[in-house]
Order: C-alpha cells, then structure tokens, then sequence
C-alpha cells in the first residue's frame, strides 16, 4: 500500500503545533506535516508554504486539512502544482486530523477513514 | 493590451496600491482581517521588481511573471485568488486569445478558485461587470466605480466577510476595491 501521511495548515503556529502535539499522541509513525502562519510567527497563509508541506512529507498520498477558507485556497493551488495526490477534506481541523491520524497509525485505509470523516459533516 | 501597455498598468496599479495601502486595510477592518492593504502592497512591489530585474519581453513573460509574484508574495486569500486570475490569463494569452477572452478566463479562474458567484459581495462582482464592459468596447471609469459601490449594500456570502453577516453590508468590499484599481489602471494604461 502506497504510503499516506498529512497535511495540516493553520493561520497560526500555535494552533498547527498545538495540533501537532495532539496527533502524536496517538499517531507517532505517521508522516505530519504542519504548517502556521507566514514568515514563522505572522498570522496567515501562503502558497509557498502549503506547497513546500507537501513537498517535505515522505508521502506520496496525502490527506490535508485546514482552519479557514484562504489556507483552502492557497493548500488548492498547491496540490495543483504537485505530482503527488492530495485531498483536501471540509471538516473540523482538529478532530478531522486527529481521527485521520490515529486511523492512519492503526493502518485503517482511506476509504473506512472517509467514512468517519464524513460523520463529522452532521450539526446536531 | 501589448507588453508595453502590460508593464506600464502594472507600474500604475502599484502607484495606486502603494498610496491606497491604508484605505485598503481600512477597508478589511470592519468586514475582514485587516490585511488587504499590505498584502496588495507588498506583493506588487515584487512584481514591480521583478519586472525591472527580468526585463519581460512578451505579453505572456509578462503574465507569467506577475501569476508567480502575487501567488507568492501576497499572501491571505488574495494571493490565489489574483494568482489564479493572472494564470488564467497567462493561458488564454498562450491560446491567441483576444483581451476579453482572457480577462473572462481570469475571472473564471477566480470563481474556480473561490466559488463566489455575482452578488456575493466580492471582487467577482467587478470581474463580472468589467469583463462584460470589455466584451461590449463599453469599458469606463465610471463603470468601474459603480461596479466598486454597488458591492456596499450587499451582505457577503464568501471569504472572511462571510463571518460577520448582516454586519458586511454597508462596507465597500476590499477586493472589489483592489479590483476597481486593477480595471482604471488598465484603462488608463491602454489610453493615455
């Protein structure tokens, strides 16, 4: 099976490290790449930057999440200048990767990690 | 639209970004995040010094050029989103397209991107009503400024201004702003 890892990109550093620390917990052999912020500690995001997450990960099959709509766009354009296969996932960044991350680490495959994925989609 | 014409709009729309800077940042901050201003200015300014530094040579070095800098440089939602416009620009200008196809390609491209629709309170808004002006040889710079206005009554549906909801209507939306000087600096470049 072809290696899978993730992506993860935040406005902030904090909040992508924060994540971050959170996945390992549960998910040590995973290949995460984060990225938070611009120019280290400015909030924001960037093509640059998404582009070269997907770049530095081991993986050639990524799962990538994010906070908000222009760290979308900009993860959107990135993969579109990548070979590798990325796919972008609308759901809550910090439970969306989490799950993925521990189901991945449990070598749970992409089609069963989707389907949890999308439970997420339900507002109760 | 030749190169000429392509590299004397963008010293203009950087004049115009580099003294509306603060306008546009004023602009973001009730309905945004305060970042317009220095997004547009920063990347402008590199792709002001790139084309001094490369010295383009054709219409579409020149897109090329000014797609790389703005997908790079300005960051935010902006930064794909005109980075999205020029690339699609850059390829119908490789198609032989005439200059309203490519402005529509570019507008496309932005919509691709963002998914905003018209009356959604965004530059697509603008986009729509100067690519239209274009097709028709009707492009002025009054059109441009009502295109600009028309924007304030409305309630965002896209982009960081969606999150404030009824609070967005009344503001003139930044990137339509940002659009209007796009669209009067290109006509001015291709006229004077």
């Amino acid at each position: 099976m072809e290696k899978t890892g993730i992506i993860i990109v935040s406005h902030v550093y904090e909040i992508a490290e924060g994540i971050h620390r959170l996945i390992k917990e549960v998910a040590a052999d995973v290949d995460v790449q984060v990225v938070g912020g611009v120019d280290i500690k400015e909030i924001g995001t960037s093509f640059d930057t998404a582009l070269a997450a997907i770049n530095n990960s081991s993986a050639k099959n990524l799962l990538a999440f994010y906070d908000l709509g222009s760290a979308k766009m900009n993860l959107e354009m990135a993969m579109e200048m990548s070979d590798k296969t990325v796919k972008i996932y609308d759901v809550p960044v910090v439970e969306g990767s989490y799950t993925a991350a521990a189901l991945l680490q449990a070598g749970v495959n992409q089609e069963n990690i989707e389907e949890q994925l999308e439970e997420m989609h339900n507002v109760k | 639209m030749n190169i000429e014409m392509g590299i004397r709009w963008m010293e203009l729309f950087n004049e115009e970004i580099q003294n509306e800077k603060n306008y546009l940042t004023q602009l973001d901050t009730p309905i945004g995040d305060s970042d317009h201003g220095n997004n547009m200015s920063r990347g402008m300014a590199h792709v002001v010094k790139a084309i001094e530094e490369q010295k383009p040579e054709t219409l579409n070095e020149l897109l090329k050029l000014i797609t790389t800098n703005l997908l790079s440089k300005v960051g935010g939602a902006s930064g794909p989103l005109y980075g999205s416009a020029f690339m699609g620009m850059m390829k119908a200008e490789t198609a032989g397209e005439e200059w309203a196809k490519i402005l529509k390609t570019g507008l496309e491209n932005i919509q691709k991107r963002g998914k905003a629709e018209q009356g959604d309170k965004t530059m697509v808004d603008v986009w729509i009503a100067v690519v239209e002006a274009v097709e028709n040889g009707e492009l002025t710079h009054e059109l441009i400024d009502e295109a600009v206005e028309a924007t304030k009554p409305l309630k965002a549906k896209k982009g960081r201004a969606s999150y404030v909801g009824d609070r967005s209507i009344g503001h003139i939306d930044p990137g339509a702003y940002s659009s209007g000087l796009l669209f009067h600096t290109m006509l001015r470049a291709e006229t004077e």
